[in-house]
């Protein structure tokens, strides 16, 4: 189903007047922007105005209510969830990723290492620390080797030295061609191309 | 693909018996057949004609021992949104999960079976019919407890509703199941097989759609 707005070769991030119903909601509407390789998105806006949800709709978990996109083929969703499991030390819980993704036991550890978790490889996850998950999805996310890389709040809980160490990932992964649309209060140190502002919908109508 | 799945499956199974979970049902069902004579006394007779009914009750009570472990810890820590945005369906992962559930449900199970049995005094050809009726259930028994898992998932006493939903479908299975006890060498054993294959191949839709249900 979701295959039809999502080709799957395409390079570039295309969307074109995206609308997101949620919970009888409309989120937003007419919504398009486009990403070519090596750029990043910004994705701002108040709190429940449908950040997250577009995120999740552009990584394949939600269909759009209107509107369609293509994104590329490889995708990696970096939200508030772990997504490891909590009783395995960590290199061995992104050793299912890493099998799934096709990645090698030295990406996992590059991974671990960009996350700034290297010391932290053979300890069970469920004992991490707030920042210490937050790098750890961080990890799942490098690790995954997509092209296009969707972060919601990817700062949240991180000391700054953790930000500029993620500013420096995710340059990385822009200059090696990838793409990145980030959904963040905290500012990311990298240059954005594009910044998108959703603004609440019941507000805009009552301006009219 | 089928890589894939073979590394979902084996973290599933992993999982299963390193968490201890996958003998909880083991330790329950010889719980009830160790209950059981002291409950209806010790009478050979009745425990040859009962007992092998009493084992079919148990297995399906012990199918819904791990449905809280099934399917929600997944949801809830996001391993199965990442599943989908590398492209696989809900109905590729529920029936990775049944497969998975089956290897670490099915082997224990029958083993419990074979120890309570002693319990009951089955011997011989019954012996041989209720272990086959029981491996021929338990794919089934897996692929219910997996579709009920994941219609439940996120609901507050899912447990209690799970019980409710097993009852009605689970009715055929005992019916051939624990009928293929009372009437060895009959066509008991094939109705149990066609119900099995049966439940087992909806599975994967079934707990497919209520997957992508939970998520939209």
């Amino acid at each position: 189903m979701k295959e039809e707005q999502s080709t799957g070769s395409d390079e570039r991030l295309v969307v074109e007047a995206l609308g997101c119903v949620r919970g009888e909601r409309l989120l937003f509407r007419g919504l398009g922007f486009a990403l070519d390789a090596g750029q990043a998105g910004l994705l701002t806006g108040p709190n429940g105005v449908g950040k997250s949800s577009l995120l999740r709709l552009l990584a394949g978990l939600l269909t759009p209510s209107a509107g369609n996109y293509r994104a590329p083929g490889t995708r990696a969703l970096c939200d508030d969830r772990l997504a490891l499991d909590e009783h395995l030390p960590l290199a061995q819980a992104l050793r299912f990723w890493a099998k799934l993704d096709g990645r090698s036991e030295a990406d996992a550890a590059s991974a671990m290492a960009r996350a700034g978790l290297g010391h932290l490889a053979e300890v069970p996850v469920r004992y991490f620390s707030t920042g210490q998950r937050q790098r750890a999805r961080l990890a799942r996310t490098y690790l995954s080797g997509a092209q296009l890389w969707l972060l919601d709040e990817p700062a949240n809980g991180l000391d700054s030295d953790s930000v500029s160490q993620l500013g420096t990932v995710l340059q990385e992964h822009l200059d090696g061609g990838g793409m990145i649309l980030a959904a963040s209060h905290i500012p990311l140190p990298i240059a954005f191309d594009i910044s998108l502002r959703l603004e609440p919908l019941e507000e805009l109508e009552a301006y009219r | 693909m089928i890589g894939n799945l073979a590394t979902i499956i084996w973290r599933d199974v992993r999982q299963s018996y390193a968490s201890g979970g996958t003998w909880l049902p083991v330790i329950f069902y010889l719980s009830a057949a160790t209950l059981f004579p002291f409950a209806v006394g010790p009478d050979r007779d009745l425990l040859l004609q009962t007992g092998g009914g009493i084992l079919w009750i148990a297995a399906l009570l012990a199918t819904l021992l791990p449905l809280d472990r099934l399917i929600q810890p997944d949801l809830e820590n996001g391993v199965h949104d990442q599943l989908i945005v590398r492209g696989l369906s809900d109905e590729m992962i529920a029936a990775a999960r049944m497969v998975s559930h089956w290897l670490a449900f099915g082997p224990p199970l029958l083993l419990a079976a074979f120890l309570a049995s002693g319990l009951m005094g089955l011997e011989g050809a019954a012996l041989g019919t209720l272990l086959a009726s029981l491996a021929i259930a338990t794919p089934a028994l897996a692929g219910l407890a997996v579709m009920i898992a994941a219609l439940t998932a996120g609901l507050k006493g899912a447990g209690a509703l799970g019980g409710l939903l097993l009852v009605p479908l689970a009715i055929p299975l005992l019916i051939f199941g624990a009928g293929s006890l009372s009437a060895p060498g009959g066509s008991a054993l094939l109705f149990l097989g066609a119900i099995s294959l049966l439940l087992v191949a909806i599975t994967p839709f079934a707990a497919g759609a209520a997957l992508a249900a939970v998520r939209e």
